[in-house]
């Protein structure tokens, strides 16, 4: 047995004392097993009224019985509790319950039917009405046919990535980066052009005045026009034969300024003017190593 | 011999090899459970999930995606590749600043890495074809995903963010642009700060502060180095983050159509 500290024994030993009403010596000695457990039988009786002999079932009923012989020692004169005085407890088996519990179970073996089990309980309950079985929260989308991203996405994204590191790495072998003469503000080239992808811009600026052209056009339309489209196009569809106005749209930003880019970089020479490169040669120097029309 | 088809021959090449080194404790200490390098992966769809959540790069996927958006043909893995470009780009341009000065050296520096420096031209062909075809690839993303109609609900602001990369994409590209301080980058970088001095009210501010002078001078070049290889990276991460993020977060992948 696993040793108690003393003072906790002590304490549970009080308060076992005080729920049984026996003294706290016996309680004391009772948990250290010194003398056999009190018991208290003013818990209700489970009685089981179709047995013919009700006695017979209270009959193992925990009736611990001490000793007469040891109890007055205790001096439990006080206590409450009922202890059965029987001659032998081996016998407790054979041995009526004790009276307090055995005379009722009789009267009340002889009519189970009037056993009113929970006699406060009366019918109050009518039908209001019928709900459907049905989930409180509804799903909020349908559910996706979906797949594992490992392996149907990361693998076709693999292969992708060594696709292209691939091509640029031929690419990069093949062609070389242009590399001019050190650069000189003293020595204006001409035509000046910028990178690729303003081309099309620079190209816009012949035309137009420049506010438009070099600040509305990539801000005003770029980037704040861009920016708002999705603010813009309400339209929710997002299949293509259903919004044909934006798609149109597009295309046509898209034609514009691959034309106004394709333009400027091939077919504008010095002093902006209108050359054919298969004529006149590339006047961009990001080509030159790579198209000879010559 | 019955004829092996090629995954049954792997299969039997693999068959054991390095079983002992896969069950290692170090290598079971580096590969995390349901990684397909540790000894005893099987197929099956709690490793397949495993994959992808015991791995902090792979996390950036779901664990599933809809089957639709797996079709290379719906995003060409235009998104995909500009993201390894900035990858590869970020790579070679570190790798370039190990022989590159930002100063009036700046000339001699790139030719003496095009004809002294092991893989030197490479790299820098790399570098650069890669960073055109970034600005393409980007841009063909955009189109993409107009046609597609995924700006829209639930997906606007992430369409936002990805019109101020496109323009951080651009922004990376010019200032690179002037590095190699050849006639090409100085003429080129000065027409487009030409441009942009046709901002109303503020043109020559603007103009100024982009060259750090008048003109383009080895001022600007150190400037543009600095935008370069520094202060647009870091912006452009930031906003890759939220736009990653907002991926997953606005439901994934749009469609189908």
């Amino acid at each position: 047995m696993v040793d108690i500290p003393e003072h906790l024994l002590l304490r549970s030993a009080e308060a076992r004392a005080k729920a049984l009403g026996i003294t706290v010596e016996q309680a004391l000695a009772e948990m250290k097993g010194e003398s056999a457990p009190t018991v208290v039988d003013d818990e209700p009786e489970v009685i089981e009224v179709d047995l013919p002999t009700p006695v017979k079932a209270e009959a193992p009923a925990p009736v611990e019985t001490p000793k007469v012989e040891e109890a007055p020692a205790k001096a439990e004169a006080p206590a409450p509790v009922e202890t059965p005085k029987v001659e032998e407890a081996p016998a407790k088996a054979e041995a009526p319950a004790p009276a307090k519990a055995a005379t009722p179970a009789p009267a009340k073996a002889d009519t189970p039917e009037e056993v009113d089990f929970a006699p406060e309980v009366k019918v109050t309950q009518r039908l209001l009405t019928v709900v459907k079985a049905k989930p409180i929260q509804k799903a909020a989308s349908e559910p996706v046919d979906k797949v594992n991203t490992w392996p149907h996405l990361m693998l076709p994204e693999f292969i992708s990535l060594m696709a292209m590191m691939a091509f640029l790495i031929l690419l990069s072998a093949i062609l070389q980066a242009p590399l001019l003469e050190e650069a000189n503000p003293n020595i204006t080239p001409n035509p000046a052009k910028a990178p690729w992808y303003f081309l099309g811009l620079q190209e816009a600026l012949s035309y137009w005045d420049p506010q438009i052209a070099g600040v509305m056009i990539p801000l005003v339309i770029g980037l704040i026009g861009f920016a708002a489209i999705p603010y813009i196009d309400r339209n929710k569809e997002n299949n293509p034969s259903k919004r044909k106005y934006a798609i149109m749209m597009y295309t046509f930003f898209l034609a514009g300024a691959g034309t106004l880019t394709i333009i400027g970089v091939l077919f504008r020479g010095p002093g902006w003017n209108w050359t054919y490169p298969w004529i006149d040669g590339i006047w961009f120097d990001d080509l030159l190593d790579w198209i000879y029309f010559e | 011999m019955a004829k092996l088809t090629l995954k049954e021959r792997f299969k039997k090449v693999s068959a054991g090899s390095g079983d002992a080194a896969r069950a290692s404790k170090f290598a079971t200490s580096i590969f995390r459970p349901g990684s397909p390098f540790r000894k005893g992966y099987s197929d099956s769809p709690r490793n397949r999930s495993y994959v992808v959540m015991n791995n902090v790069l792979y996390h950036l996927h779901p664990v599933k995606v809809k089957r639709h958006g797996v079709r290379l043909s719906y995003t060409l893995c235009l998104g995909g590749m500009s993201f390894f470009l900035f990858i590869v780009l970020t790579i070679t341009g570190i790798w370039l600043m190990f022989y590159f000065r930002p100063t009036e050296m700046a000339y001699a520096d790139i030719q003496a890495l095009q004809t002294s420096v092991a893989f030197g031209s490479l790299v820098r062909n790399m570098h650069r074809w890669g960073a055109h075809l970034m600005v393409l690839v980007v841009f063909l993303h955009m189109s993409r995903v107009f046609y597609h109609g995924a700006y829209k609900a639930p997906r606007e602001f992430n369409w936002v963010i990805g019109v101020i990369l496109l323009f951080l994409t651009l922004f990376l590209s010019f200032t690179g642009y002037l590095l190699p301080w050849d006639q090409l980058a100085i003429w080129a970088v000065t027409v487009g700060g030409n441009m942009a001095s046709y901002t109303p009210v503020f043109g020559a501010q603007i103009k100024f502060g982009l060259f750090a002078g008048l003109e383009a001078t080895t001022a600007t070049l150190l400037r543009f180095y600095v935008l370069h290889v520094l202060f647009f990276p870091f912006i452009i991460v930031i906003f890759m983050a939220i736009h990653f993020w907002r991926v997953r977060k606005d439901g994934g992948i749009s469609g189908p159509l």
